[in-house]
């Protein structure tokens, strides 16, 4: 609840009451112009009158601020401004309308700058995608009720992820004086509730003081590793009204990083001792590269190990084009398996049938050999909730960190370089060989088996994807979405070079990321002056496709190719599935997949829809041969400024 | 599990000598194949994909192909006859045999960048 000042002050609810009685009495007195013209030279009555006289006469009373003193918003976008937050996403919402005002009038509308939202998954997905190429957290408002319900997905999704997003709810709590109505059906004791298991940390700030401190604190909180979002809850009465004037201002803390975890210095040199020993060494990381250093550092270790690696692709962690690139199945002859940031350790070095098998639960399997030891590095284990599962099954470790992977990969390193006895660099040498031979093969096997229906319509994901990297390659690209599923053709046969090619995906699953997402991240890579590519899955589109108006309305240019499959085909997968489990013809009900799995008849005309909230587009496209020429114009039109988007039909994965 | 693998070889050698008297239409395989859902997991030109393998050019033998799918307990989920008649089966068979040759992947300019 807000801290009530007793001190001198317009309080906002006597505020409301003064009004009124000044508005009746207003309307009842005659205004003081009368004495003003009183005092004018005489003329001649028939003369038109000055134009002050005229003023006078017809203006209404010089208005002044009706709240006396400073809001205390103001003084929240003071505390705000220090962060140097540049956007505000978000959905408007009368909960948060003092401090609404404040950012726009009384800051200027900069640092952070208003971004008009659809919806508030929109604002959390475009602040999810933002951070991956910028690195800095954004901010979002919602009503703490409503729009906060809607905003969870994509928290969820930010959580799973591990990407700092601040989330302020407004909220009314005082009950006593709160607006009757909708503003009480929005108001509740704890909106953070509804978050909490998965958010780092929230809080309810009841004055200004404790709004300082609390939002330095949320900041500090999502930016140290495992990043994650937060939660404010934001009283209005707290927003709405003045600063005290008598006493001691409130200050606002300075906000200093937190240097995030590493490796206890025992089990560095243990795992050292086994990666440096092993025969055949293999390291798999998911979200281990945090910024492009640890990119940089993942590189160090794998050569000097002359250790493949495999990228799960939750961030862009190594090159694919570098020998040691290898695929997941490359931990089946591992003697020792380093893993970092991963989010499923088990499903990494385990293998799960869905087949029915087993009284309907499946087949599990071993991936590794039974002898096969195994490390972790990861912040994650620093930050385990019990609620969600995003912690999945457990994995028995050998050596296991619960710190930050790319924060010990220094030490990692040097504790390796130390762990190798000279008479190993031989042998280390000669699996460096065996990795070029088998990266050589493995490129040309899946170069063939992108050949396969290379002139099918619907157009096949290996050509769509080929298609779109021709019509980028020459530019400084960067793909920040990659939905619905195209077989991996990006990661396989993209040259994924630099942190900004490849962003990862949603975190938690959720559907519905990719659009907002891609809109954010080219948000950031606008200001970095970077063209950005998305593959923007159907049913992901239609979950909140308002944020395409937000790309037009910002003028953020981004170039979707739709992966148009008309339906969302993991369930159209799932239930034709079940239904042979059964013995069980599928229920089609006249479409292609299972009665509420497809997404035809009709068909979603998306170059329309894109058209209709201001973008460029057009489609269908079902003939790649007409995808190489759509592509160039919509690149012209990207490059111009402008968000384009191209309605591709495409087969199932 | 024992008894599994014990009955397998006779079992499959049953659904041998099933299949081998059908003679599948090409024609009539391109509907079955989008019908009874290959498509999801093979894609329309049977190229495959990261949720199945390709099933053409060169699909397996009619045999082969018709043991794994009735009996299959890996990922791709069993079409037993009560949802699959052996018609239907062999015609899938025959449109697999049907489709042409992919190009060579060195002669496409978009996989030699």
């Amino acid at each position: 609840m807000a801290h009530k000042d007793p001190g001198p002050k317009a309080d906002r609810r006597r505020f409301l009451t003064g009004v009124v009685a000044a508005g009746a009495a207003t309307a009842m007195t005659p205004v003081r112009s009368a004495d003003v013209v009183a005092q004018a030279p005489r003329a001649p009555s028939a003369l038109p009158p000055s134009g002050k006289a005229a003023e006078a006469e017809t203006g209404t009373p010089r208005e002044l601020a009706r709240v006396k003193g400073t809001p205390g918003s103001d003084f929240m976008v003071d505390v705000i401004k220090t962060l140097g937050i540049k956007y505000l996403p978000a959905n408007c919402a009368s909960s948060y309308r003092a401090i609404h005002e404040s950012l726009i009038n009384y800051g200027g509308n900069k640092m952070p700058e208003f971004l008009t939202c659809m919806h508030e998954e929109s604002a959390v997905g475009m602040a999810h995608g933002y951070f991956k190429v910028a690195g800095k957290p954004l901010m979002t408002l919602c009503h703490g009720t409503v729009g906060l319900q809607h905003a969870t997905m994509g928290i969820y999704n930010a959580w799973c992820d591990r990407v700092p997003v601040i989330v302020v709810g407004g909220n009314d709590m005082d009950a006593a004086t709160r607006p009757p109505g909708v503003p009480t059906f929005h108001s509740a004791q704890d909106i953070n509730a509804l978050v909490r298991d998965f958010t780092k940390w929230d809080d309810t700030p009841v004055s200004l003081q404790h709004f300082s401190q609390s939002f330095v604190r949320a900041y500090k909180i999502a930016m140290t590793p495992p990043y994650g979002p937060v939660a404010i809850s934001l009283d209005a009465g707290l927003q709405q009204e003045p600063m005290k004037e008598h006493g001691e201002k409130p200050y606002i803390p300075r906000y200093v990083p937190t240097a995030p975890p590493q490796g206890d210095s025992g089990a560095v040199k243990e795992a050292a001792r086994l990666l440096a020993a092993a025969q055949n060494p293999v390291i798999v990381a998911d979200r281990a590269a945090r910024t492009p250093n640890g990119m940089r550092l993942l590189v160090q270790l794998a050569e000097l190990l002359q250790a493949r690696v495999i990228d799960q692709g939750g961030r862009m962690n190594f090159p694919r084009t570098h020998y040691l690139s290898a695929p997941p199945a490359a931990v089946s002859g591992a003697d020792v398996i380093i893993g970092l940031e991963l989010s499923d350790f088990w499903a990494t070095v385990n293998a799960y049938t869905d087949n029915a098998m087993n009284e309907g639960i499946g087949t599990n399997s071993t991936r590794i050999k039974r002898d096969a030891k195994l490390v972790s590095i990861s912040s994650v284990d620093l930050n385990t909730k019990a609620n969600y599962q995003d912690f999945q099954r457990f994995q028995v470790i050998d050596v296991q960190m619960a710190a930050d992977a790319e924060a010990t990969l220094p030490a990692l390193i040097e504790a390796v370089k130390s762990a190798i006895p000279n008479e190993r660099k031989a042998a280390i040498e000669k699996r460096g060989e065996a990795a070029r031979k088998a990266y050589a093969e493995g490129s040309e096997r899946t170069r063939a088996a992108a050949a396969l229906g290379w002139d099918a319509s619907p157009v096949s994901t290996a050509r769509m994807c080929m298609e779109v990297y021709g019509a980028v390659k020459g530019l400084d690209w960067s793909l920040v979405a990659s939905e619905g599923n195209v077989s991996n053709w990006p990661n396989r046969l993209w040259p994924l070079e630099k942190y900004h090619h490849w962003l990862g995906r949603s975190g938690g699953y959720g559907v519905g990321y990719g659009a907002p997402a891609s809109v954010g991240a080219a948000l950031a890579n606008r200001d970095l002056g970077r063209f950005s590519v998305s593959i923007q899955s159907d049913g992901d589109l239609m979950y909140a496709p308002g944020v395409l108006w937000t790309a037009a309305k910002h003028r953020i240019p981004l170039l979707a190719v739709m992966h148009n499959n008309r339906g969302y085909h993991q369930e159209v997968m799932h239930v034709q599935r079940l239904s042979n489990f059964r013995n069980r013809v599928a229920n089609l009900g006249g479409d292609m997949g299972p009665v509420g799995t497809s997404i035809q008849n009709p068909d979603v005309e998306y170059h329309k829809l894109a058209e209709a909230m201001g973008w460029w587009a057009k489609g269908p496209i079902k003939d790649p041969a007409q995808l190489g020429p759509a592509l160039r114009e919509a690149v012209a039109v990207v490059k111009g400024g402008q968000p384009a988007l191209l309605n591709v039909w495409t087969q199932p994965r | 599990m024992r008894l599994v693998r014990m009955l397998a070889p006779a079992v499959l050698a049953l659904a041998f000598n099933q299949l081998a008297v059908a003679a599948g239409s090409a024609e009539k395989g391109k509907v079955a194949y989008v019908k009874h859902g290959c498509w999801q997991c093979h894609g329309f030109a049977a190229q495959g994909g990261v949720t199945g393998p390709k099933l053409a050019p060169n699909p397996m033998p009619p045999e082969a192909f018709a043991a794994f799918v009735r009996f299959t307990n890996g990922a791709m989920p069993p079409y037993q006859k009560a949802i699959l008649s052996d018609e239907d089966l062999a015609d899938i068979h025959a449109y697999l045999q049907s489709l042409p040759k992919a190009p060579d992947y060195k002669s496409i300019p978009l996989l030699n960048p």
